[in-house]
């Protein structure tokens, strides 16, 4: 195949599948244990210093927070994100110091909130690099190409662009139609943390509401922990084999963490705590401020339950779940700040 | 004097509601482009289907506008919660008609950018980066890009080119590899519609009510054409403002 034109960003979490196949035969444990661990144990075990790491959800929706936030308490550093629209999680992780490298497709936003402070810092001071840039469905075909054991996957995106140029994939005469087609090259994240609404203890595990990226996510991460609002038994996976989305052989850690997506929106379950997001957002305007914050929500508590007693403990997360209801009056406070 | 009967930002949702033809697909973003296509499916296009790239396909009317294309307001009652693989896959296999678009600059063929104010590697404003608009950009047949406009934003040229217009002129798309008969087709702004004419160029179509048509050009920092004769847009009607405003009750998006 002709290569007609190449990209000039960094190529990051690429093996030749020949090597991740082989990794795959040795390291993953394909036999049905219970993984369950604490957040802590899931955490110091599987995540290191430098590591490619991904979320799974969509930024500020069914994001790993519990899992984040125990990231930062352990200090994790040189962190390089895949910013396949991150948001919430991303400009946390940034915020707090752990981040040296991204990858983007869609980051330091906050959608309709806005841009987010501690990114644009961050990126605009030099001290978090964007070592590639791609477009959402770029992006999620990098994991795709990976679940699938293939080291590329053409699409008709990105051509033309100076999306391209930074990106990291080649551009080649298609042998089949003679035109140029874009080879988005496949991505095997180090780690990815993924947070559903149940699993049972072997990590089989259901979604509920949009997958975004996480079928194919989840089988492109060498390691993968599961946090999930609960774990049920392995019967009730069986009644309703068709609702597993993540089957346990590609898990290596179950934990479970109620409310572990809080401030952000786990769909069924509880809306985005917007009063949370305002404060932080008002917050990480300036160095003191963000510092503040960790001091508050993530240094300040031992464990995720005492961080949720101090955001407002039963009464608030009752009212988070009304709001996904539609049950509760929606406030935006960051309208006016 | 009377306080006006609506905004600037009513006035191009209101426009870009109108563009969208009934029993299509439209794939929407974040804030104003939400409202324009809630709006056609309430007025005119009630078969309008709207689809969001994170998976939500069909939703009815829910309860606050979505403030991710992600949330839980994208799947309310819709008829699938699909997954970006699924969307962006329906996409370039033909069946996204419209896409909506935003953007911090744009240039006369309709390329835009929303990656990077400044140099790349040292940026003064870093923004978001393409999110999911290059692939609408690249893939949907029709793609519509409601944006502020002043000498800022139209610019002749991009500090970056996230995602496609007509790139260089006629026939650069397909030469790049896009797929054919695909492109920017309107640009919706708070002065007037504009469309793209044979030479992939910046066209007016038609002036909002009370715009000085000087205000066209002087608002941009490339040609816009102006043909000898200009419609002007019809204002929104009472009923129009009345169901948008009602299906953005905590005005979110439209105190802006």
């Amino acid at each position: 195949m002709e290569i007609l034109d190449e990209g000039k960003g960094e190529l990051l979490g690429w093996y030749d599948p020949e090597e991740h196949r082989e990794w795959v035969r040795k390291n993953k444990c394909l036999s049905m244990e219970n993984k369950v661990m604490s957040l802590k144990e899931a955490i110091s075990k599987f995540v290191h210093d430098g590591v490619y790491i991904a979320m799974g959800g969509f930024g500020h929706v069914r994001v790993p927070m519990a899992a984040i936030y125990e990231i930062i308490r352990q200090g994790k550093r040189n962190l390089i994100v895949s910013g396949k629209t991150a948001v919430h999680d991303l400009d946390v992780l940034i915020a707090a110091g752990c981040v040296s490298k991204v990858e983007v497709a869609y980051s330091f936003g906050h959608e309709l909130r806005g841009l987010s402070p501690a990114s644009r810092r961050a990126v605009e001071t030099g001290k978090v690099k964007v070592a590639a840039e791609w477009s959402n469905a770029a992006l999620q075909w990098r994991f795709k190409a990976a679940a699938s054991g293939l080291p590329w996957i053409p699409a008709y995106v990105m051509l033309g662009t100076d999306t391209f140029k930074y990106s990291a994939a080649k551009i080649v005469k298609d042998p089949f139609t003679g035109r140029p087609i874009c080879l988005i090259p496949a991505c095997f994240p180090d780690i990815a943390i993924i947070h559903v609404h149940r699993c049972d203890e072997y990590g089989n595990a259901q979604i509920d509401g949009t997958l975004v990226e996480d079928f194919e996510l989840a089988r492109a991460a060498k390691r993968l922990i599961i946090t999930t609002e609960e774990i049920i038994p392995n019967d009730k996976i069986r009644d309703e084999p068709w609702r597993t989305c993540i089957p346990y052989f590609y898990v290596d850690a179950v934990v479970e963490v109620p409310y572990g997506c809080h401030p952000c929106d786990m769909p069924t379950c509880y809306y985005f705590d917007e009063e949370h997001i305002a404060e932080y957002l008002r917050l990480t305007r300036t160095e003191e401020g963000t510092k503040q914050y960790f001091e508050k929500y993530v240094y300040g508590v031992d464990d995720f339950n005492q961080y949720l007693e101090l955001i407002g403990g039963i009464g608030k997360l009752n009212y988070l779940k009304k709001l996904e209801q539609g049950r509760a009056k929606f406030i935006y406070p960051w309208i006016q700040s | 004097m009377a306080e006006p009967r609506y905004t600037p930002t009513e006035m191009m949702i209101v426009a870009a509601s109108r563009l969208l033809e009934d029993g299509k697909t439209v794939f929407t973003g974040t804030g104003m482009p939400i409202l324009a296509a809630l709006l056609a499916q309430k007025t005119h296009a009630p078969k309008l289907a709207i689809i969001y790239e994170a998976g939500g396909m069909c939703p009815a009317t829910p309860p606050t506008i979505p403030l991710s294309v992600g949330d839980s307001m994208t799947t309310y009652k819709a008829i699938m919660a699909a997954s970006m693989d699924y969307t962006m896959s329906f996409i370039q296999a033909g069946y996204g008609e419209y896409a909506f678009l935003g953007a911090a600059q744009i240039d006369m063929y309709g390329n835009i950018n929303t990656t990077v104010i400044g140099p790349h590697d040292k940026p003064k404003v870093r923004l978001p980066g393409s999110g999911g608009a290059n692939d609408f950009g690249s893939l949907c047949w029709r793609t519509i890009i409601l944006m502020k406009q002043d000498r800022r934003r139209f610019v002749k040229k991009l500090d970056f080119l996230t995602t496609p217009g007509y790139l260089t002129g006629p026939g650069a798309r397909e030469k790049a590899g896009l797929p054919r008969n695909t492109g920017p087709w309107r640009v919706v702004t708070q002065l007037g519609i504009y469309g793209f004419d044979d030479e992939k160029k910046m066209t007016l179509l038609s002036i909002h009510p009370n715009v000085d048509i000087k205000d066209i050009q002087e608002n941009s920092c490339f040609p816009i054409k102006i043909p000898e004769k200009v419609e002007t847009t019809p204002e929104p009607t009472d009923e129009e403002l009345r169901i948008l405003r009602s299906l953005d009750p905590y005005r979110v998006v439209l105190r802006k």
